[in-house]
């Protein structure tokens, strides 16, 4: 147990009260003087080249304020994003945008344009573009390659023997793009009792955000002023600043509540910097609301996988041997490594004697890929599960046993560099899993009832989960009060709120002392992390130590200089400074940061490190004079993988005449060091759980391959799990132990709390259906019901984007 | 592409009297859109996949909502919602095999708005239709839903006519099984419509899911007492639990004499454009008991006749188990 004030205590994040109240503003929700408002015209064809734009009637109506066309923005080299294009890659492709008076005029200006596509060949499923003589989804290739030795298209072509070979389930033989591996695979295989070998689709399905990618932007003196929909605040800054042609000193960016993400908004995306160019031609703000619609088109999707893998165990469980070949979906403008990333999730979560990966991603016309929860680790970790299990039966051995035996550990290592890592209890967090859920006993009790069937899994999920060298900046005024800048973004997970806790820690503030600056770039933010890859509370609880230590420090110093003494003969408590010898002599927090701004210099931001980022620079200058200034680049020791750990245990009961199943029971443990909001880790825990749940089972990505058309534009098609299609509770638990490469001893938790669920749930499905494995994800009622039945599935095997 | 969704300008008529809105639909016909709790309304018109001149709001129309007590059994108004029917007594006590399948409709805040005349009436979910192309039903010439490559999961494997779309409604396949007769009213006058005649496949007419006329208004549907209190089974399977569409239902009545089946209906939901009847299993089923045995012998029938199209040849085993478990005693 620790004895901190703030870290793991509960408190209420200060973003809450706006969205229950319905006060929280969106940019959709922003009006300034004389905004206009502008609406997409989107790609009708999968593939093409636009030869003829008539926006002369458009043009003509009352109220209809401009036209911008790719012929305004900046050109982009595919297969990057554009803004808008006249080489549309994918149905709804953004080719022009119309702004009005109001919506409703410029939706009948878009009636109104007529727009003349050449079609060029289009694909939707990566092997149907592979296989000999197939459509590439753009004329420069159909594989589009990045690696730090370069990146670019090529042109791979499979033999339709080597696709019909892959498709029935054997190795791989065509080209690919990407290779790593470690140990000595043969002998792997050689020392192996049991080997499995199978293999796997996992499909693509889109990021979902509830707020679509709707932007507002202006233009003062030379600043652009953007009001978006970000996922990560600072972060955002350079990349906005790139697609708007500016400096980051002359870009404001106002996000402070982000109506989801969950990784399609990470860094700024071309769609954000229409408003900014479409202002400065017509010289009238611009708000591009884009649609629901719209937000399925172009709102990215997870990469889907198409592979095969083989994995040896020794007698006792231990994997010796894992060879990995994975075809990546990456849509449109080549959005991947994932694949890499599932070869790097495998080697650490399985840990296998020796690992060979490969991998060949593969563009098709679909919607732009991106990084979504969990991005490779998920998928695999859908994949992995089943195996474990059956490696698990036919080696005779407790499932749980084989996860044990592998887990990760303090002396693991990853990915072909085989680094180790910071810490990792693995096996700590599934005892402790199998303790709540009653592993031991649940697995005696009878499976079959009537046309039911009871099932039981075990997940386990993980993501790198940290970063280092981002900024912290805080500032004490001379009213006490602590102000806590973040440029962490507010995406929903608290985080932004849960690491400014780190500096109260620190300074051992009342957090009702504390303020937080976020969300709007004038109120002075520093340089931070993007809000992915689970990094934030590692990467925040650092930046926000190293403020709050470099205000301790002058504070100290402040304290013998006003009242003798060394700065090390002072202590602090109570927003006091004061001797430790003699704490009745002391000096407030508001008078030490009152003296500080007498001082000048670093003690109030006249100077600062020469190290921290420009964007703190700024930031650091505007508030000078103000108070006392903490701020400091997280410049503390880092060395290895910072592993997000997380298991999960399922039971279900699965009807095998309706291929429906009912999720009686779940149990969530995290294993992210110090648990730093115990409130905010249980939600990300059960929101992990209902995602992972999705994607064993539910949502979906369709396409109908003969017009490139997908069938998932909302909420309805897409089938995200309701209320109602999960379990009412959902259990949750944390190991709780301290990572040292952490001040708080904290690591980040979010994507793998999504692994854990939908890796149980398919080795539930496979365990309630006697070890079949689909080697599929989603596993839909049709496919279970056609499985007991002794159908064939109506896809082909490794199909894509059909369900 | 336009996206559009802004809700375009367009006549509201909220009449608080029958006559009124039968004058709005005659006046207005295929340029009238007639809604109840609008639950399938916005979309369209916001998308504008439908142009329609005037929306006919009934639910400000008394008449039309409520359950009533006839001489044979009872009357449901168009408007009553889903809920009020969920929660109904009578209806629970003599017709549970109404409140099970209208208890499946979509989610509980779509069932507190949306209405049984609504629910009965509404239109296909067929996603290549609900796109805005221009196929069969849409009054174009082709079904892009039965390609060679098409998507088509949810399609129909029965009853299919150019078109290969499926009815949507839960509580339809309860008003076949039922014996319902519609109450169709016009400014012309009323007329009553069977249940089993009301829904219309596209060999009959390719546009339309039911027997409304332009300038027609479904006002109440009748649910006679032959079926009251007899044994019912319901069945809904769909991806998820809320929210969904039926991939196949089923709604049965059976009147049991002894031990054996005297008569029943069996209709099938989710298989064919309208509520599809299995009357071979329904003859089959005569005189036997509820049994496993009597299940596993009934079963088979039920996809007797069915054509798969290509994503949706797991419609036919999933038709035979309900109707095993609809047997089973």
């Amino acid at each position: 147990m620790n004895d901190y004030k703030l870290v793991g205590k509960d408190f209420t994040p200060p973003d809450v009260m706006g969205k229950v109240t319905g006060k929280a503003k969106y940019a959709e929700d922003f009006r300034v003087d004389g905004m206009v408002f502008a609406r997409m015209y989107t790609s009708p064809m999968a593939h093409g080249k636009v030869t003829h734009i008539d926006a002369s009637a458009a043009e003509a109506m009352d109220g209809v304020i401009g036209i911008l066309t790719a012929d305004d923005v900046p050109a982009v080299e595919a297969p990057n994003g554009a803004i808008l294009t006249n080489s549309p890659a994918f149905i709804g492709d953004p080719i022009l945008a119309v702004a009005a008076v109001d919506e409703k005029t410029a939706e009948d200006a878009l009636a109104a344009i007529k727009i003349t596509i050449e079609p060029l060949p289009f694909v939707t499923d990566p092997l149907d573009s592979l296989i000999a003589g197939g459509p590439d989804a753009r004329e420069e290739g159909n594989v589009y390659a990045r690696s730090r030795e370069g990146s670019g298209f090529r042109t791979v072509k499979w033999t339709k023997e080597q696709i019909d070979d892959f498709r029935a389930g054997k190795e791989p033989t065509g080209e690919f793009a990407a290779e790593w591996k470690y140990g000595d695979l043969d002998k792997g295989f050689a020392d192996a009792k049991v080997i499995i070998e199978e293999n796997f689709v996992t499909t693509g399905y889109a990021h979902m955000s509830m707020e679509p990618r709707t932007a507002m932007a202006y233009w003062q003196n030379g600043t652009c002023y953007v009001h978006g929909s970000a996922q990560s605040h600072t972060f955002w800054m350079p990349g906005l600043a790139r697609l708007l042609g500016i400096e980051t000193k002359d870009l404001v960016l106002i996000s402070e509540n982000t109506g989801g993400g969950f990784g399609s908004k990470i860094g700024a995306y071309p769609i954000a910097a229409l408003p900014g160019y479409f202002s400065k031609k017509i010289g009238r703000p611009v708000q591009l609301r884009v649609t629901g619609e719209q937000e399925y088109y172009m709102g990215s999707a997870r990469v889907g996988f198409q592979g095969w893998i083989r994995m040896g165990f020794a007698e006792n469980g231990k994997a010796t041997a894992t060879d990995v070949f994975i075809i990546e979906d990456i849509g449109a403008n080549a959005t991947g490594g994932d694949a890499s990333s599932a070869g790097g999730a495998i080697s650490l979560v399985y840990d296998p004697d020796a690992m060979r990966f490969r991998g060949l991603p593969v563009l098709t016309n679909t919607t732009p890929r991106g990084a979504q929860r969990g991005p490779g680790q998920n998928q695999i970790a859908a994949v992995m599960a089943p195996i474990m299990d059956k490696a698990a039966r036919e080696l005779g051995l407790d499932p749980l046993a084989v996860r044990k035996i592998n887990a990760a550990n303090n002396a693991t290592t990853v990915y072909e560099e085989q680094r180790g890592v910071t810490s990792a209890y693995l096996e700590e967090a599934l005892t402790m899993g199998a303790e709540m859920f009653d592993w031991e006993n649940r697995r005696q009790q009878p499976k079959k009832n009537g046309s039911k069937v009871r099932g039981l899994g075990i997940g386990q999920g993980y993501h790198s989960a940290g970063a280092t060298g981002f900024d912290g900046l805080i500032r004490i005024t001379p009213d006490g009060k602590l102000h806590i800048h973040t440029g962490v973004g507010n995406l929903g997970t608290y985080s932004f709120a849960s690491t400014s806790r780190a500096a109260a820690e620190v300074l051992k503030c009342d957090w009702e002392n504390c303020e937080i600056h976020n969300g709007h770039s004038e109120k002075n933010l520093p340089w931070n992390s993007y809000q992915a890859g689970s990094v934030s509370t590692f990467a925040h609880t650092r930046t926000n130590y190293v403020a709050a230590m470099d205000a301790l420090r002058k504070m100290k110093l402040i304290a013998a200089d006003t009242m003798g003494g060394e700065p090390d003969d002072y202590d602090i408590d109570g927003q006091r400074v004061f001797l430790t010898e003699n704490a009745a002599q002391g000096m407030s927090y508001g008078a030490i940061a009152a003296r500080a701004i007498q001082l000048g210099g670093e003690y109030s931001g006249q100077t600062y490190p020469d190290d921290i980022n420009e964007i703190t620079q700024r930031s650091v200058q505007n508030l000078a004079g103000s108070g006392l200034v903490g701020v400091a680049k997280d410049n503390l020791p880092q060395e290895g993988t910072i592993p997000g750990l997380a298991c999960a245990f399922v039971e279900i009961e699965l009807d095998l005449e309706t291929g429906k199943y009912e999720i009686l029971d779940y149990v969530g443990i995290a294993e992210c060091g110090t648990v730093l909001f115990p409130a905010g880790l249980a939600q990300q825990m059960k929101g992990g759980a209902v995602w992972g749940m999705g994607m064993a089972a539910l949502e979906r990505h369709v396409y109908d391959p003969q017009y490139g058309l997908p069938a998932n534009v909302g909420y309805h098609q897409c089938g995200i799990p309701t209320y109602l299609d999960v379990p009412s509770v959902t259990r949750t638990g944390a190991v709780d132990i301290a990572d040292p490469q952490n001040p708080f001893g904290a690591r980040g938790i979010g994507e793998p709390a999504m692994g854990c669920s939908v890796a149980a749930l398919t080795s539930a499905i496979s365990d309630a259906l006697d070890g079949h494995i689909f080697g599929r994800t989603p596993v839909s009622p049709d496919m279970i019901v056609n499985h007991v039945t002794g159908r064939d599935q109506s896809f082909l095997p490794l199909q894509t984007n059909n369900f | 592409m336009a996206s559009f969704d802004v809700m375009p300008d367009i006549q509201l008529y909220q009449p608080v009297e029958l006559d009124d809105a039968l004058s709005l639909a005659e006046r207005y016909g295929d340029g009238g859109w007639v809604l109840g709790g609008g639950q399938d309304t916005y979309g369209w018109l916001k998308d504008r996949a439908k142009n329609p001149q005037a929306m006919i709001d009934l639910s400000g129309i008394d008449s039309l909502r409520g359950i009533r007590t006839t001489d044979d059994g009872i009357e449901i108004g168009a408007t009553t919602t889903l809920r009020e029917i969920i929660r109904d007594e009578r209806i629970n006590r003599d017709f549970s095999l109404l409140a099970q399948a209208a208890g499946r409709v979509a989610s509980p805040q779509i069932r507190n708005v949306g209405t049984l005349g609504g629910n009965l009436s509404q239109d296909t979910r067929c996603w290549y239709y609900r796109r805005g192309l221009a196929c069969y039903r849409a009054g174009g010439n082709l079904c892009y839903a039965d390609g060679p490559e098409s998507m088509n999961r949810e399609h129909a494997v029965l009853g299919a006519s150019r078109c290969v779309a499926v009815s949507p409604s839960d509580t339809a396949t309860a008003m076949v099984a039922l014996e319902a007769m519609m109450v169709v009213a016009s400014a012309s006058g009323v007329r009553s419509i069977a249940a089993e005649d009301f829904f219309v496949g596209p060999a009959t007419h390719i546009t339309q899911m039911t027997a409304l006329e332009p300038g027609e208004i479904l006002t109440a549907v009748r649910i006679p007492s032959k079926w009251a209190g007899q044994r019912f089974y319901f069945e809904k399977v769909a991806d998820r639990d809320v929210w969904d569409f039926a991939l196949v239902s089923i709604a049965v009545a059976m009147r049991l004499e002894g031990d054996s089946i005297a008569e029943s209906r069996f209709v099938c939901g989710g298989v064919a454009c309208t509520p599809h009847r299995l009357k071979n299993v329904e003859s089959a089923a005569r005189g036997n008991s509820l049994s496993e045995a009597s299940a596993d012998a009934i079963a088979p029938l039920a996809s007797a006749g069915a054509i798969p199209l290509n994503y949706n040849h797991f419609k036919l085993p999933l038709m035979e188990n309900l109707v095993r478990r609809a047997m089973r005693g």
